[in-house]
């Protein structure tokens, strides 16, 4: 199986980055990349979680090889769409910062033996944002594990449905649920991760839709964003609002779990729902 | 204040001055006819003018037009209706009225978002923006549609989904996501008619139907123009802008492959024939469910999926399309 080239360059070549220094946005310290990347991308100060790119989340999550989907698809202009700046720029730039076509990637990798159908958005594009390639790619995702029989794994980080693609935006919405409907209704297993952020569009949609729900510690999320909330109430907002410990205790999510934990209780909800069909271990690994 | 609103009270004027002279040249006998005509004409020439071409901010601001038909009238011209309350959890949400009825003879359950038309029912109603509650009415409703084999008819008013403390607290995406996914997978025919503004998720959880119409001055947009004006520009007040950019008319709506079919206004909008507006819509949506009647489950599902996944898909390479029973 063929390993995206962004991917291959990941494994196991973090020794040829230069040394870099990243500032944590929470508590200020510096932190030595190569320190971060060994700690999960967790301020060793203060713990504050770094949003990942979604090619190193992928890279901690599977065994070996990572088959890529979708990644044909591309995105256009459908709207000739302009504001500040025109959209195919923006495009643009998002393309060479964060090394993506689009802000989510999908494919077919192997998770603590499992195979999994995997989906991971990335912030770093466009915010996360929904408009009609991340559409595609993610029910693309749900077809083609549908017809393998395989469970879904996907990781979101969205700021909502993109703007700047319109209505076409909005109906990913309607595009994506239905594809899951379908994935479901054959009796499929499909776990969702919530990472910092997910609201809007996105947890309307395919991120509550998922058998089991959870939440990556301190994650924001939430359908209307902090902002619109701060200004429909005018006044400020508790700091845990929004946040997953939040929506655990309101009853929202199944779970929160601490990076560094996340691969493993992976591992252990897959065996639940697929050990069986997969030939797990009776201990939890697959064979 | 509505700018529509304002541009329409020279219009009222004028057209009580026309009935003022009708009256006077009727009841003293002289001969005004003149005068009338040329009133007339003017007032032709003004309606044309306001609203013969409207731009996508006027069309916001018609979709928002305080006397526009609200789904509660539409629903009281049914040939009859059975309200159904609550989400069996918390409370009743009244910015939804649904209910079991009848459309032309025809037994449905229909879900309306319902603005007030004024401050107090405003109020009430919490302006049209739906709570989680109300989102889960309509769940609740919609597979009760599927399990009684009763057509689905939704009327879409909304500038979206309530952004409130409870509303977060209370998990509004996963209520949104909840009526998407019940839409999804009902078997039963489903229209929605975008009858005002049509925002965001929050009106899309009413609206992921086989059959999507539009009132000619409706719109329906990804977010509020206000909100995408202040996210792209950081200035609320270049929402005109951020309308025009959206493409958020009914016409756009069309051109994108979203709506099935929209119904025209009389000049001036809705309001100023309720009852023929009214009439076309009602109209409109019993032929659509007639067309979709015969449908099995099976159809309606396929065809629904297929509706959905093209939307947008015209600039993959290779496109990706679920083969399914034809």
């Amino acid at each position: 199986m063929p390993m995206p080239e962004w991917l291959r360059s990941r494994k196991g070549a973090q020794t040829e980055e230069p040394a870099q220094w990243m500032k944590c946005p929470s508590c200020g310290e510096l932190l030595y990349k190569s320190d971060l990347k060994a700690n999960h991308e967790i301020c060793m100060k203060c713990g504050h979680y770094f949003r990942m790119h979604a090619p190193d989340r992928i890279v901690s999550l599977v065994d070996g090889d990572f088959t890529e989907l979708g990644a044909e698809i591309e995105p256009g202009d459908p709207l000739g769409w302009v504001d500040k700046r025109p959209y195919p720029d923006k495009l643009q730039s998002d393309r060479e910062k964060s090394g993506l076509s689009e802000a989510v990637v999908t494919g077919f990798g192997a998770v603590g033996g499992f195979t999994v159908g995997l989906g991971v958005m990335d912030f770093y594009f466009r915010g996360g944002t929904m408009g009609t390639v991340v559409g595609d790619r993610v029910a693309l995702l749900f077809e083609r594990a549908r017809e393998r029989k395989l469970p879904v794994v996907l990781f979101t980080a969205s700021g909502g449905a993109r703007m700047e693609e319109g209505m076409l935006a909005l109906m990913q919405l309607a595009k994506t649920t239905q594809a899951v409907e379908r994935f479901r209704r054959d009796g499929l297993y499909y776990i969702a991760v919530l990472t910092d952020p997910t609201t809007g569009g996105v947890s309307a949609s395919f991120a509550f839709q998922a058998h089991v729900v959870v939440a990556e510690a301190g994650a924001a999320i939430g359908f209307a964003g902090r902002r619109v909330i701060e200004q429909t109430i005018r006044q400020k907002l508790p700091e845990n609002f929004q946040r997953a410990e939040f929506l655990l205790e309101h009853g929202a999510i199944d779970m929160v779990v601490e990076r560094p934990k996340l691969k493993e209780t992976l591992v252990r909800l897959l065996d639940y729902g697929v050990g069986a069909a997969q030939g797990a271990s009776p201990n939890g690994r697959a064979r | 204040m509505n700018p529509i609103v304002d541009r329409e009270k020279g219009l009222i004027e004028l057209g009580r001055r026309i009935e003022e002279l009708k009256t006077l040249s009727a009841t003293q006998n002289v001969d005004l006819s003149t005068q009338i005509a040329a009133l007339e004409a003017e007032y032709a020439k003004i309606q044309q003018e306001i609203f013969g071409s409207l731009t996508p901010w006027q069309r916001v601001n018609m979709a928002r037009h305080p006397k526009r038909p609200t789904a509660a009238e539409y629903i009281a011209k049914l040939d009859a209706f059975d309200e159904l309350h609550g989400d069996r959890f918390f409370r009743d949400d009244p910015a939804v009225i649904a209910g079991f009825a009848k459309l032309r003879g025809r037994r449905v359950v229909v879900v309306g978002q319902q603005r007030g038309r004024d401050t107090k029912e405003n109020v009430r109603v919490n302006f049209g923006m739906v709570t989680p509650e109300g989102y889960r009415k309509v769940r609740r409703l919609f597979e009760l549609a599927s399990h009684l084999g009763l057509p689905i008819v939704t009327f879409v008013d909304t500038k979206g989904a309530d952004p409130g403390i409870g509303s977060e607290e209370r998990a509004q995406s996963e209520a949104i996501a909840s009526c998407l996914y019940a839409l999804a997978e009902s078997r039963v025919p489903s229209v929605s008619t975008i009858v005002g503004e049509g925002g965001s998720g929050g009106a899309l959880a009413l609206g992921l139907t086989d059959r999507i119409i539009m009132l000619q001055h409706s719109i329906y947009s990804v977010a509020g123009p206000e909100a995408a004006a202040a996210i792209l520009f950081s200035d609320a007040t270049k929402a005109p802008e951020a309308a025009a950019s959206l493409r958020l008319t009914s016409d756009d709506a069309v051109l994108l492959g979203i709506a099935d079919e929209v119904i025209g206004e009389p000049l001036g909008g809705a309001h100023r024939d309720k009852d023929a507006t009214i009439e076309l819509v009602l109209n409109a949506i019993e032929r659509h469910l007639a067309e979709l009647a015969p449908w099995t489950p099976e159809r309606l599902q396929e065809a629904r999926y297929r509706k959905y996944r093209q939307i947008g898909a015209w600039r993959a390479r290779t496109a990706p399309s679920e083969q399914g029973p034809r």
